[in-house]
């Protein structure tokens, strides 16, 4: 069953394993969330739950969402999420979800949102090589051709251009839990995780792999 | 980010002795060879550190047969046996690197003597220990009787 819990990212360090090796690790708080709402096959047509993270003071939710909070009865989230649970799941509103539904050693997805980098041109956002800055050269940061005057006399769809970049939503899979720490709600994951520091994540067990 | 200290926190070591640029040192370091696992000593001077929290390393150098060595180790890691100050060393800069375009009589290091302060005060040569708890360097006699270790 995939099961999952919102944190925030705290930052990146490094440890030691067991063997002495460094590993790279980020630093992920995560949890505790509470279930604000159970969703079964008999009322929504699927079963899932929908978790809430970061407490946020009652006079900053709108009317709407204070009565949708008030259903679970635990108090206003600023960040909701949907998961999809197991039909025959205990987990019902109310309920807390703490950081030990991990353990050291499993695979995790972690989804964020990368860090965002505005407009940014080709070589940035498109890896393209660029010419050179001297000698003469008049071809620096500029995409190149997009598409020749005779044919195809247009520019193809989905040509690889300048525009936005960054601040998408982003999944990486498989990624080894390195540490938990109940306690402190910490949950440490080998390698890298998108978004910046404190941004919000959502760490599942991996889809793929494992489980 | 406190958080973040405080999971640094928990892999810090505080058992080493307190050793500065400049200084001569002997770092034992455990090394796997298949299953069998020795320690093995490297002697030089340190050239320099790079800190940063617990994934600070520092950098030995030393000459051997002609050809200089340097080796890089994370201060933290848990692979040094131990490390001994052989001699202190007196010097003006964070980074010696200039080491690697010098030899002989040019390469060497001035020790650090005891001196006298403005009062008239003997102040110690050894600095400031850069942590608590700190043991001071162990005396050299006590590193060579162990057999197992080999000289890289």
């Amino acid at each position: 069953m995939t099961t999952g819990i919102l944190g925030k990212k705290l930052g990146m360090t490094q440890v030691f394993d067991a063997e002495g090796k460094v590993i790279p690790v980020t630093v992920i708080e995560a949890g505790p969330c509470t279930v604000v709402q159970r969703k079964t096959v008999q009322s929504d047509g699927y079963d899932a739950v929908q978790i809430g993270f970061v407490p946020k003071k009652a006079h900053r939710v709108g009317k709407p969402m204070i009565g949708h909070f008030r259903k679970a009865g635990k108090g206003a989230f600023g960040a909701l999420k949907e998961m999809r649970i197991a039909s025959g799941s205990p987990l019902d509103a109310g309920q807390e979800i703490q950081v030990d539904i991990f353990k050291e050693g499993d695979v995790v997805d972690v989804t964020g949102h990368t860090k965002g980098r505005g407009f940014a041109g080709v070589i940035k956002r498109w890896n393209f090589k660029g010419g050179r800055a001297t000698h003469g050269s008049m071809f620096h940061r500029a995409p190149g051709s997009i598409g020749a005057s005779a044919y195809p006399s247009r520019v193809i769809k989905n040509m690889k251009m300048a525009g936005h970049y960054g601040n998408e939503k982003v999944t990486i899979l498989n990624l080894q839990v390195v540490g938990v720490r109940p306690e402190q709600n910490l949950l440490l994951v080998r390698g890298a995780v998108p978004g910046a520091r404190n941004s919000l994540v959502f760490v599942r067990h991996a889809v793929k792999k494992g489980n | 980010m406190n958080l973040l200290k405080e999971v640094e926190k928990s892999y810090l070591r505080s058992d080493l002795p307190a050793f500065k640029v400049g200084d001569t040192i002997r770092v034992y370091s455990r090394i796997k060879e298949g299953e069998k696992e020795r320690v093995q000593y490297f002697e030089g001077i340190v050239i320099g550190f790079h800190r940063n929290g617990v994934s600070t390393t520092f950098k030995v150098r030393k000459e051997s047969y002609g050809v200089g060595v340097e080796r890089t180790y994370p201060m933290n890691s848990p692979l040094i046996e131990k490390i001994v100050v052989k001699k202190k060393g007196d010097v003006r800069r964070a980074k010696l690197f200039f080491l690697r375009e010098v030899s002989g009589k040019k390469a060497r290091i001035r020790e650090k003597k005891d001196w006298l302060g403005k009062k008239g005060v003997a102040v110690p040569a050894e600095g400031t220990p850069e942590r608590t708890m700190e043991e001071p360097p162990p005396a050299e006699s006590a590193a060579a009787p162990e057999t197992t270790e080999t000289k890289e």
